[in-house]
């Protein structure tokens, strides 16, 4: 172990900010749908997964960066829209646990497709935005943009939130379901443009990660358990928690693994998470009822 | 006491004979099919390891942490102490239920259930495999490891029985038996009332006086034992343990998706999801191997059909057969014996 | 203006309505009276959709009620103030009455009927940022009216507005179905509170375990022997 509070720790902790925004934008979408729908998607990694093989070939035919990442955004708000009408609403009144195990039988077949279309290989879009030096740290632009545009991403969905009729709708679901319909509100409306924009929310975080990572079709497992993870800390619905929490891990992780190896930094961040838990059971931030 | 009816009776003798009707069909490839019936009858005794707990409402996705500690424990004490599994089992199902009351007892208390509770566990899985992996130095990381091999053949000391088919699969039917047993005696148990009032009203079962928390600790301590045992039992008949084959979030969520493709609440739905699930990935499989037009269509990849099939298999399931195979094979003759009986009924009325 | 005939409605195995008829028209305060459990509010779930009916025929304006999916028969005109206000508690009064408006033929008047509703209710614009729950029950009582009229209705169906209020504060319910009724809007009112509302009412059906057992005008029932009775405990 080496750990110092010198100018490494520094751009550790740095680095962790950068990876939190990534993670406070890929609970946001989970956070949503839960919030509105009360369905964990846990799949919900998996249509990433799906969004930046998406971007990458679209890349690969030709398109421009822009564009392939507008397309995979567009093809993971599909999807997500699609796993709502096939998946989610036929099971919209089983028990709460066979809506999560559903979408758990969406995650195998994903993955299994992801590897019958496109091979175990890792494979990486090849576009590299080099890195800022700054002193004895270095932070790549690659991460620079994700915090910039994942931050970019929350404020935008806040803005639609808060000011547009749909929007208010979709807070207002939450909180009282049965009287949607005195509202003039069509219920089936809401949820599908909800997992709509959930998907779309996987869809801008896949266009941030193709610039990080390589992709292969277990890329899933890796961030799945670590987004369920942020969203209960936070709160399952609790958007702002949800953020709040992503910066609290994102620190054990990067913070943990520089000090030790990266597997001790996600275990300490777990351990961390099931301690808080049984201090905090409905999460760090929950509202007191 | 266990009073057994003839069918069962039968099923029993047949499960005993069957090495030797497998030696007299297909002698050929008597290795192979063995194989398959072990697997089939480890893997049930873990499903069925989890239904206990599983039926309560209590939908843990915290068994591939047991299950892997369990193997873990078993071949880390052999292959670096020296430690005969004989003990290091037992040591490791004591470690499992250790670890199952520390997460389970502030869930439990705090009432965290439905959701929380699933991906509270699910974060429990995390974490094993992440130290599983972490320890690297021990456990061979992500590649796996093997238990040293004690002399070439089946040893009792070390517990190594894989070379003998025939052994093992005796093991595996051991096993079965005492998970089929277990299931009966937890639903025959008072227990299995108080922890359905628990699953339905907490605080009305609270208030006749059932103390929730340790009625569902008892019976997670239990599950997780199982799933120790089971996940132990099969390190050694593999021979080999891997964090992806027997710990993790992929062991976690197959376990609990064989339980509900078999059926919940049934004693032998666990064993009717396993056999679903391992004829399913084993006939795509081997018709994958068979069809040259499937194999050069997907190349290596085609590994993952089954997965594939199977994850499509199991949304149809959960959406239009909640129950599981034999939980609505079940209903199914329930319904005509009834309607039978009525006829009958009638007929004499 | 709302008609119904022969409404039987009912959840599961238990049936709640019986061969309910009535009428409300137009410029009219008709209250319905009963007990607990005498089947009211059920009665104005069905006739907003959020319980179908089983079996007869409802009417707005001639529409049939029964072949409209819930969501819509806000557009025919009908808004709910369900029983024991149902506001949003965390969104801000103002994004309440938003949700009020969420029908597109509303939308475009959004500004208009927001200074309409702020016009009737200054207390609703003084408290416009704050969140609805936290408000006493007789505002959020008047927030639930106000969102109510930000559609724009010409039916205003009210459920047991007094419940839960102090009497103080009941009194002013009373005052604002008064305003409401003054400002043009149909209302059709279920309390049981008897005595307060046939003051604000010009017709009334009395409502027994899910069947109509008296209607007349406000003053007859008021003077009926059975109403005084059963209701007013002289």
């Amino acid at each position: 172990m080496d750990c110092h509070l010198d100018i490494f720790f520094l751009e550790a902790v740095l680095n962790g900010l950068l990876l939190a925004g990534l993670l406070a934008l890929l609970a946001l979408g989970l956070n949503l749908v839960f919030g509105v729908i009360d369905v964990v998607w846990i799949c919900y990694a998996e249509l990433v997964m799906v969004g930046m093989y998406g971007i990458h070939y679209a890349h690969k035919g030709g398109a421009p960066f822009l564009l392939a990442a507008l397309l995979g955004i567009l093809l993971v708000a599909l999807a997500g829209a699609l796993l709502h009408v096939l998946v989610i609403r036929p099971v919209l009144d089983s028990a709460p646990i066979n809506q999560l195990l559903v979408t758990g039988g969406v995650l195998f077949f994903l993955q299994a497709a992801a590897t019958m279309a496109f091979g175990i290989e890792f494979r990486n879009i090849g576009i590299r935005l080099g890195s800022v030096n700054l002193m004895d740290m270095s932070f790549a632009w690659s991460r620079l943009l994700t915090f910039a545009v994942a931050l970019g991403g929350m404020l935008a969905l806040w803005l639609f939130l808060t000011r547009t009729y749909m929007g208010t709708a979709i807070r207002a679901i939450a909180q009282d379901r049965q009287i949607m319909p005195l509202m003039g509100v069509d219920q089936r409306k809401v949820y599908l443009v909800t997992s709509a924009i959930g998907g779309g929310l996987a869809g801008l975080a896949a266009a941030l990660m193709v610039l990080q990572y390589d992709i292969y079709p277990q890329i899933g497992l890796q961030f799945g358990p670590l987004i369920f993870m942020i969203c209960v800390l936070g709160g399952l619905g609790n958007m702002i928690g949800g953020f709040v929490a992503a910066f609290i891990i994102a620190q054990f992780i990067a913070v943990g693994g520089s000090c030790f190896a990266t597997e001790w930094g996600y275990a300490i961040a777990f351990l961390f998470f099931m301690v808080a838990i049984f201090i905090r059971p409905q999460g760090l931030f929950a509202a007191k009822s | 006491m266990i009073r057994f009816s003839p069918a069962a009776i039968i099923g029993i003798v047949a499960l005993l004979l069957l090495p030797f009707a497998v030696r007299f069909f297909f002698a050929a490839s008597e290795k192979y099919y063995l194989h398959l019936l072990i697997q089939i009858l480890l893997w049930s005794f873990i499903y069925t390891g989890w239904s206990l707990m599983g039926r309560f409402g209590l939908t843990s996705l915290g068994h591939g942490a047991f299950t892997g500690i369990g193997a873990y424990t078993t071949v880390l004490l052999w292959n670096f102490a020296g430690l005969t599994p004989w003990l290091g089992i037992p040591v490791g199902v004591v470690l499992s239920v250790i670890v199952a009351l520390l997460v389970g007892y502030p869930c439990f208390r705090l009432r965290i259930t439905g959701h929380y509770f699933a991906l509270m566990t699910l974060a429990l899985t995390e974490f094993v495999r992440l130290c599983i992996v972490g320890l690297r130095d021990y456990t061979g990381g992500s590649l796996g490891t093997q238990p040293r091999r004690y002399g070439d053949g089946v040893s009792l000391y070390a517990m190594q029985f894989e070379p003998d088919r025939v052994l093992s699969y005796y093991v595996a039917l051991a096993l079965w038996a005492f998970g089929i047993w277990m299931w009966l005696k937890v639903d025959r148990s008072m227990d299995r009332y108080a922890l359905d009032a628990a699953n339905q009203d907490e605080d009305a079962a609270a208030s006749v006086g059932i103390d929730v928390t340790r009625e569902k600790l008892k019976i997670t301590g239990l599950s997780a034992a199982m799933c120790a045992l089971g996940g132990a039992i099969y390190g050694q008949y593999q021979m080999y343990i891997g964090p992806d084959t027997i710990a993790g979030l992929g062991v976690s969520l197959n376990i609990v998706f064989a339980v509900i493709a078999g059926g919940l609440w049934v004693p032998l739905g666990p064993t009717v999801g396993a056999v679903f699930t391992q004829l399913l990935s084993e006939t795509l499989r081997v018709g994958m191997q068979g069809s040259a037009t499937l194999r050069d269509w997907l190349g290596s990849a085609a590994l993952a059909l089954d997965t594939a099939v199977y994850g499509l298999l199991l949304v149809l399931f959960i959406i239009y057969m909640p129950k599981g195979i034999l939980g609505t094979l079940m209903e199914w003759r329930g319904r005509r014996k009834r309607i039978a009986d009525t006829a009958a009924v009638a007929r004499t009325g | 203006m709302l008609a119904l005939a022969n409404i039987d409605a009912g959840y599961g195995g238990f049936q709640a309505l019986f061969g309910v008829s009535m009428s409300v028209n137009a410029g009219e305060a008709v209250a319905v009276l009963g007990a607990n459990g005498a089947g009211k509010t059920t009665l104005l779930r069905v006739i907003s959709g959020l319980l179908p009916a089983m079996r007869g025929e409802m009417t707005m304006e001639g529409v049939s009620l029964r072949v409209i999916a819930p969501h819509r028969i806000l557009e025919t005109g009908i808004a709910h103030v369900p029983e024991s206000r149902r506001l949003f508690p965390r969104l801000s009064v103002e994004a309440n009455l938003k949700m009020g408006a969420f029908v597109p033929a509303a939308r475009k008047r959004f500004a208009e009927r927001l200074d309409y509703v702020y016009g009737l209710f200054p207390r609703l614009k003084e408290r416009r940022h704050q969140l609805a729950g936290t408000m006493s029950g007789g505002e959020q009582q008047m927030c639930a009216i106000g969102r109510a009229l930000m559609s724009g209705p010409k039916l205003v169906l009210l459920d047991e507005p007094s419940m839960g209020l102090a009497p103080v504060v009941v009194a002013q319910v009373f005052e604002l179905v008064r305003r409401i009724r003054s400002e043009g809007y149909t209302v059709l009112i279920v309390e049981q509170n008897v005595a307060q509302v046939l003051k604000v009412a010009d017709r009334a059906y009395l409502l027994e375990v899910g069947r109509i057992k008296a209607s007349g005008s406000a003053a007859e029932l008021l003077a009926s022997d059975e109403v005084r009775r059963a209701y007013m405990g002289i």
